[in-house]
């Protein structure tokens, strides 16, 4: 068992084309570093920093990390992590 | 993709929308087969603004996957403009590719914009690729 990972359209480039990938269990910001071993520049397309870049929602299961404990939220074996751009613009 | 389809009463339901929430902007998401509109999902913008809008991250997830459990896909992504025109800004451009990169985020899905600007509603669709925008037809039944 391993955590799933969605790999959104943009990133699959990345990913060799796989929508779905496997990563360690541990902390989001762990497993941003555990997906950048395997699958080298992701890491910085989702993380700036330490931190999740803006315009860029991950879910764990179905809650966004932000209303959990954001980049130290905890995931275990059999979780599923969906990384979904945002959708937002606007005049200015 | 060079058209969509987009009944009337989809359509209309849009503008409503547009129209009940202006002067803020309305968003939402238009989802069917191919390039055809079979759902209209009103989404709430929490910038609660007349000049942006962000889609509810929980909301947007929540959607999408049912939009996926139903056999659908995600044709376009809508929303008005209050006191310009239905083009994309330079904000929506920008925000129609993943951060930091020119990859769309969501290539196979159309950018409809309504204008309240004008006595008339004005409604446009439009594909935002890589250096280029490309305006595609409304097609109405």
């Amino acid at each position: 068992m391993a955590v799933k990972v969605r790999i959104p359209t943009p990133l699959q480039r990345l990913t060799g084309g796989q929508e779905l990938v496997e990563g360690k269990p541990g902390t989001i910001i762990e497993l941003v570093n555990d997906l950048e071993s395997k699958f080298p520049g992701i890491g910085e397309r989702l993380s700036e920093g330490g931190k999740i870049r803006r315009f860029v929602n991950i879910y764990v299961n179905e809650e966004d990390i932000r209303f959990l404990k954001a980049e130290q939220t905890e995931v275990k074996d059999g979780d599923e992590v969906s990384i979904v751009p945002a959708i937002a613009g606007g005049v200015f | 993709m060079t058209h969509i389809f987009i009944s009337k009463e989809h359509l209309d339901d849009i503008i409503s929308h547009s129209r009940e929430v202006y002067p803020k902007e309305a968003c939402g998401i238009l989802a069917g087969k191919g390039n055809t509109v079979e759902r209209v999902y009103r989404m709430k913008n929490i910038d609660d603004s007349t000049v942006t809008y962000s889609f509810d991250s929980g909301e947007q997830f929540k959607v999408m996957k049912e939009i996926e459990k139903d056999g659908l896909r995600m044709v376009a992504i809508y929303h008005s403009h209050t006191s310009s025109p239905a083009f994309p800004s330079q904000t929506d451009i920008s925000r129609a590719f993943y951060p930091g990169t020119d990859y769309e985020n969501y290539p196979d899905t159309a950018y409809v914009i309504v204008s309240l600007a004008y006595e008339e509603p004005e409604i446009n669709a439009f594909l935002i690729k890589k250096g280029a925008i490309e305006k595609i037809k409304i097609l109405s039944s």
